[in-house]
């Protein structure tokens, strides 16, 4: 019982204290799981942090699940998960029934339209976040190139992204590997 | 089936969103507002600055959220489970083969092959945004904003929901 109290109380820090999405939550994790409660050792978390990279989906529920289920099973998983997810949805969902009130008023559209001009920077930022990893990891020739063929296919010829990524996810897989990156490869 | 669609709503982005909860946002807006029509582009906008100014996943924040608006709270653990559980259950089922492949290249790269599409769909998002806050507020206004809310957040360091409540008044008072 104390380890799921221990587990719930590790997420539920992280959960509150993660501002800027999961991604930005892992140094959190990292300290709660390696530092605070010795649950695993360095080498073990940067495995798991690398193989929850190579899986699809929000990073930090993945990392809460698995951790709390390695540490304690099933009921290990529930309580990190929970603590990690829930309190914010319910803060959210508070706020903006709180604020949905008074949204018929006209100074409001000012508001929104404000408000909007800010996220849509936000999003242009990850925007470039993304295209920089991309480049680090395949190339900028390659990426501008990749870039340009999706603009195309999504935005142009409308195929729903769920098609492009599983093609793309399914020639990462078959597509020849350069040999001098091959050492990694088990054999 | 509206839980059926919550299910699909939040699965799709869960299992295609390639560099965590950040990714499945554009994922998110394609089926929430394209696809269900379930609210408006400028709404969705509204809600990720919310989301945005408080802490913890974004993800799993806009599966609850727009899953209990939608479907109540049945609505609310169907777009949760639909966002998390998929790639839970891939990582505890493959993590130990994940582990020993962890150095194929293969592997590696499967997460920097979607990032360009990834990239676009954000982009195409930060500009549909940007248009909405053009159409209310003018090119000026939006430029400056965008202008003020880039260097304070991004080079300043500020926190972002300060940044929100500003521009939640300035918005309020002045335009």
């Amino acid at each position: 019982m104390k380890k799921h109290r221990n587990i719930f109380i590790a997420f539920f820090r992280v959960g509150m204290l993660g501002f800027g999405g999961g991604p930005a939550s892992i140094p959190l994790i990292q300290k709660e799981v390696v530092k605070k409660y010795k649950w695993m050792n360095d080498e073990e978390f940067s495995d798991v942090f690398a193989i929850a990279n190579t899986l699809p989906g929000p990073v930090a529920t993945k990392l809460a699940g698995y951790i709390g289920y390695r540490v304690s099973g099933w009921g290990g998983m529930l309580s990190s998960l929970i603590a990690s997810v829930m309190p914010t949805v319910i803060l959210l969902i508070i706020l903006l029934r709180t604020l949905s009130g008074i949204s018929e008023f006209d100074w409001v559209k000012g508001m929104t339209a404000a408000v909007i001009a800010v996220v849509g920077m936000m999003m242009a930022v990850l925007t470039w976040q993304f295209i920089q990893k991309a480049g680090k990891g395949l190339g900028w020739l390659i990426t501008i190139f990749m870039t340009i063929v999706m603009f195309i296919l999504l935005q142009i010829i409308h195929i729903h992204p769920g098609i492009v990524i599983a093609a793309l996810l399914i020639l990462a897989l078959i597509l020849p590997v350069k040999s001098h990156d091959k050492e990694g490869e088990p054999s | 089936m509206i839980y059926w669609e919550i299910f699909v709503a939040f699965f799709i982005p869960g299992i295609l969103g390639y560099g965590g909860g950040p990714a499945s946002i554009p994922l998110v807006e394609n089926e929430v507002v394209r696809n269900f029509e379930w609210m408006s582009t400028q709404e969705f906008g509204e809600l990720l600055a919310f989301a945005n100014s408080l802490p913890g996943p974004i993800a799993t924040k806009l599966a609850g959220y727009i899953g209990f608006e939608v479907g109540g709270y049945v609505g609310a653990g169907i777009g949760l489970f639909a966002s998390i559980a998929p790639s839970l259950i891939l990582m505890i089922l493959l993590g130990g083969i994940l582990i020993k492949y962890k150095k194929s290249p293969r592997v590696k790269r499967l997460t920097l092959f979607v990032q360009p599409v990834i990239a676009i769909l954000l982009g195409v998002l930060a500009w549909n945004f940007w248009n909405e806050a053009y159409i209310g507020i003018g090119f000026w206004q939006t430029a400056i904003i965008v202008v003020i809310s880039y260097f304070l957040i991004e080079r300043k360091n500020v926190h972002p929901a300060f940044i929100i409540a500003g521009a939640l008044l300035y918005g309020g008072f002045f335009l």
